[in-house]
């Protein structure tokens, strides 16, 4: 079984549809990069996805648990999945180090000394021990982002969201993000990727998921989506995007 | 000038007529205090139900807010005084008006009951919440949804998110407008001399009538108003830069 499943999802806002029918799925230890033109319904897609975005029609299981289902517990089911924005979203009136461990107390129960043992080891790992007291504001758009991820995984997530997490990054900065990604999908990490980082897409993604206009376009394996893309519109974007 | 007259022994209260802007003073920040507790307290509430994607609350909590900025100031405090004691049992509404307790009793002697007192802090407390209740709703609303998103999408509630990442930083944001609030609530609690509560105004009005020296009274009572506000000013700047957030650079965002 997938753990992550989208079946027939469709969403409207008012008359306008954002999300026409789509189905795909993320199975354990799967990189799937979700990509397609501004627009073309991508970031709505992944918020749907842990419930942040309700949609309509269709249905979202996450690990056997139905998202759209009234009844599902979203705050326990959102713990255990990681999510990444475009703006980062770290909390900018907290240090580096409360950032990191709010979660994990407030939500998982741990101690704090044990939240903190275990943020202070992510840091560690993202590089950004030396910078744990500071606060989001007094670092680079990069070194935010990758707190962020660290923030995501201090949660033992069983799966990991990201929604454009390069988008909103100077270019000098965009592959100190991807490589700690990079690194993510290499030890087996669930990762859907919103993205249209195309190289990181070819390094380690197993699947290419193309939408435009609210529908997925294609879904298919990284070599056949690179190799020989089936429609049109997608090879017109990737044209466009591989470019420079 | 005669600045002595204020030194002269009152008609009333045994004491000057010092005493009397002393007196006038400790009641004026007695309502705007106790009022500015109730404005801030349901003005964050209801600042806060305005922004919950819960329709009924929103609802409500947009009924109070026009009900009470819509109103002028000095109608409210006629309608809590004269008004409300009529629309309860009549039991109530003659306990309100003749059994509350004289505050002849009381330090700082002031001829006026408590139910006057009271009328004047529920007045002006509940209009200022709701002036409150919109700087609550408008620094919740210049953070980014991404904020509540990021709360969210680590398993926090959504009280939770509202406790620990958009008041915070809400609050925050609207410093400098709730500072205005503030200060506002003491110039207001001169209304209150309409119903008969002897605050700075009233005071100074009553001085100016027994000794007809007006310009003494009022400069006087103008002088004791700046000492407030300036105070009011420099704590809420301490509070300020006591509270602020190290490289934050407000970024508006859409919600």
């Amino acid at each position: 079984m997938p753990m992550i499943e989208l079946r027939n999802v469709s969403k409207w806002y008012g008359s306008f549809q954002v999300l026409d029918d789509c189905t795909t799925s993320v199975g354990k230890g799967e990189v799937v990069v979700v990509c397609g033109p501004s627009g073309s319904g991508k970031s709505t897609l992944i918020k749907a996805v842990n419930g942040l975005e309700p949609f309509q029609k269709g249905e979202i299981v996450v690990n056997g648990v139905s998202v759209g289902d009234p009844k599902t517990d979203l705050p326990k089911l959102r713990a255990h999945i990681g999510m990444v924005f475009q703006n980062f979203e770290l909390f900018p009136h907290m240090s580096i180090t409360r950032n990191l461990t709010l979660g994990q107390v407030k939500v998982l129960g741990r101690s704090q000394e044990e939240a903190e043992a275990k943020g202070m080891k992510l840091l560690d790992r993202v590089g950004l021990l030396s910078q744990k007291d500071k606060f989001p504001g007094q670092l680079s758009g990069g070194q935010q982002q990758r707190v962020a991820i660290a923030r995501a995984l201090s949660m033992d997530p069983i799966a990991m969201l990201f929604d454009e997490p390069t988008s909103a990054l100077d270019p000098e900065m965009i592959n100190e993000v991807l490589d700690v990604m990079v690194e993510l999908a290499r030890e087996g990490m669930t990762m859907m990727v919103v993205t249209h980082e195309m190289g990181f897409a070819r390094k380690v993604a197993h699947r290419v998921v193309f939408m435009d206009h609210g529908q997925i376009v294609e879904d298919c394996t990284k070599d056949e989506f690179f190799g020989s893309v089936r429609s049109e519109r997608a090879q017109t974007f990737l044209s466009k995007i591989l470019h420079h | 000038m005669d600045w002595k007259v204020l030194l002269e022994q009152a008609p009333s209260g045994g004491m000057t007529y010092l005493g009397w802007l002393w007196s006038g003073l400790f009641w004026t920040l007695a309502v705007s205090l106790c009022a500015w507790v109730i404005a801030f307290s349901v003005g964050s509430v209801v600042g806060v139900a305005r922004t919950v994607p819960l329709r009924v609350p929103r609802a409500v909590a947009t009924a109070y807010v026009e009900l009470f900025r819509n109103i002028p100031l000095l109608v409210q405090m006629f309608l809590w005084y004269f008004v409300m004691p009529e629309l309860v049992p009549k039991a109530w509404g003659d306990w309100l008006k003749q059994d509350m307790p004289n505050l002849l009793t009381l330090p700082f002697a002031a001829q006026f009951s408590l139910w006057e007192f009271t009328a004047a802090v529920l007045c002006l407390g509940l209009y200022t919440a709701s002036r409150v209740a919109e700087q609550v709703r408008s620094g919740i609303q210049s953070l980014s949804v991404g904020q509540t998103n990021a709360g969210l999408a680590m398993g926090l509630t959504l009280p939770q998110v509202y406790r620990h990442v958009t008041l915070p930083m809400a609050y925050r944001i609207v410093i400098p407008p709730m500072t205005s609030e503030f200060l506002t609530i003491f110039k207001n609690s001169s209304t209150a001399l309409t119903i008969g509560v002897l605050e700075l105004t009233a005071q100074s009005r009553q001085i100016s009538e027994y000794t007809f020296k007006t310009f003494e009274a009022f400069t006087a009572a103008t002088l004791i108003y700046i000492v407030i506000t300036m105070t009011v000013i420099f704590a809420m700047r301490a509070l300020e830069s006591r509270v602020a957030v190290p490289g934050y650079i407000a970024q508006g965002g859409g919600r």
